[in-house]
């Protein structure tokens, strides 16, 4: 064992000037895979085949290659190309925001579709009987059932997007770990720079899964009650 | 392209170091025993609630400095990091699985006068394993994902020597990120299937609530 207190201490202030930047980029993601997960979902309820197809295959691939190759292709490569190679050369924050929020939001377009799925079929019927027009039907019937339940998987994956935000150190964004590397190669230590970022990860993301938690907890109970309620007038009415 | 086998080796021994992690904790979780539930539930609250990334980096370059070890080549280290994360993330499942057999099927045992192991071993778990297939299939996916992390702690897997080729000639660069991104989706691509096949079977023969 040979921990090193005094590293300890001073690596501290100087890791945690990361923590802003760590977070910043966790919301841009997210607000990025939140707002391209609607697309998505939109452009995968287009009912024609071939279209259908691509986009299906698509999101399987952005989704089953690894994101840090994504995020090189996006800061080392598109700058390259041809032609268009000018336009698309971003700073490596905005590169993480693409890069992390491409990559999520595939997996959020499917908690948006497992949302409206799970939207009873008698609801659309209703909305049809009622004359609503299809933005209507969306914005007064479907959605407002269909996403609150989403809230407690969207937040999990929050989590999971902040645990892969440090990837975006290896393309330059400055963050905890980029900042703990920095560090540990001054001092030729890394163990004690590494260990705090390791405890900074630790200490905002268990709280925020147990919030997460009793928040499914709360949305169950809720979703539970409303359907014992429903079902209850339904029996007194067919009683 | 080289460095194929190295990013295969990886990806072997930490899915299979993976499932042996998560059995392992998953049932230490369910055990009786009040400190191997705790403990284990401190290291799956640790792993889950740290990012890999940084997991890998710590094991990499902390561990050998914190307890004066060579943890040998980057292979260790990648692979125990990356097996160890996904067997605490597996071990969940593992025990939600198990949980979720129902009550009747394990007092149905006990009713035959099985012993605790034949209780586990003949019924909870032939059922529980089909619960868990479509599950891991997903996880090996992530695996397989996580596997490119290895080239950041210095491994020359194929990833490593894509940047050393785009290094080499600039102009290159699309080319090369976008047959890597080929690769792990070939690599990744009979797990897409596999995983769908195996959620048909787990929708057979399953007694739960």
């Amino acid at each position: 064992m040979n921990w090193r207190w005094d590293l300890f201490f001073e690596a501290i202030p100087i890791v945690s000037k990361g923590l802003y930047m760590l977070i910043g980029l966790t919301f841009s993601c997210f607000a990025f895979a939140l707002i391209f997960g609607f697309v998505w979902t939109l452009l995968k309820r287009i009912p024609i085949k071939p279209i259908n197809w691509i986009v299906t295959w698509t999101m399987e691939f952005i989704r089953s290659t690894p994101p840090l190759i994504q995020l090189f292709f996006i800061f080392y490569a598109l700058p390259t190309l041809p032609y268009i190679g000018e336009t698309l050369t971003f700073s490596p924050f905005i590169c993480g925001t693409i890069g992390l929020g491409l990559h999520f939001s595939t997996y959020i377009s499917e908690v948006y579709r497992s949302g409206i799925e799970s939207v009873d079929n008698g609801q659309w019927e209703a909305a049809k009987a009622l004359n609503f027009s299809t933005a209507q039907k969306w914005t007064k019937v479907i959605l407002p059932q269909a996403l609150p339940p989403t809230i407690p998987m969207l937040g999990n994956y929050f989590i999971i997007l902040f645990k892969e935000v440090p990837l975006a150190a290896t393309i330059g964004v400055v963050e905890i770990l980029h900042l703990a590397n920095t560090f540990g190669s001054q001092h030729f230590r890394y163990l004690e720079s590494l260990t705090i970022v390791a405890l900074l990860f630790l200490i905002i993301s268990y709280p925020s899964a147990i919030l997460i938690r009793k928040l499914e907890e709360k949305m169950n109970r809720r979703f539970d009650k409303k359907e014992v309620i429903q079902e209850s007038k339904g029996a007194v009415m067919n009683g | 392209m080289r460095g194929i086998t190295v990013t295969i080796n990886v990806l072997v021994l930490s899915a299979i170091l993976a499932y042996i992690f998560a059995f392992i904790a998953g049932f230490c979780r369910l055990s009786n025993n009040f400190f191997i539930r705790k403990i284990t539930a401190f290291y799956v609250e640790i792993f889950r609630g740290t990012s890999l990334i940084v997991q890998l980096f710590w094991f990499y370059y902390a561990i050998p400095m914190l307890f004066n070890i060579n943890i040998g080549s980057g292979l260790m280290a990648g692979v125990l990091a990356i097996s160890l994360n996904y067997g605490a993330y597996m071990s969940e499942i593992v025990r939600g699985s198990i949980l979720s057999v129902a009550e009747g099927q394990s007092e149905a045992a006990t009713a035959l006068n099985m012993s605790r192991f034949q209780r586990m071993r003949l019924v909870i778990l032939p059922q529980a394993i089909r619960m868990m297939l479509p599950e891991f299939g997903n996880y090996l996916i992530q695996v397989v994902k996580a596997t490119s992390l290895v080239s950041l702690i210095g491994m020359t897997d194929i990833l490593y020597h894509g940047n050393i080729l785009r290094s080499s000639n600039l102009s290159m660069a699309p080319t090369v990120y976008l047959l890597l991104l080929v690769f792990y989706f070939i690599l990744a691509l009979p797990l897409i299937f596999l995983s769908r096949k195996m959620e048909d079977i787990s929708k057979k023969g399953v007694a739960s609530e």
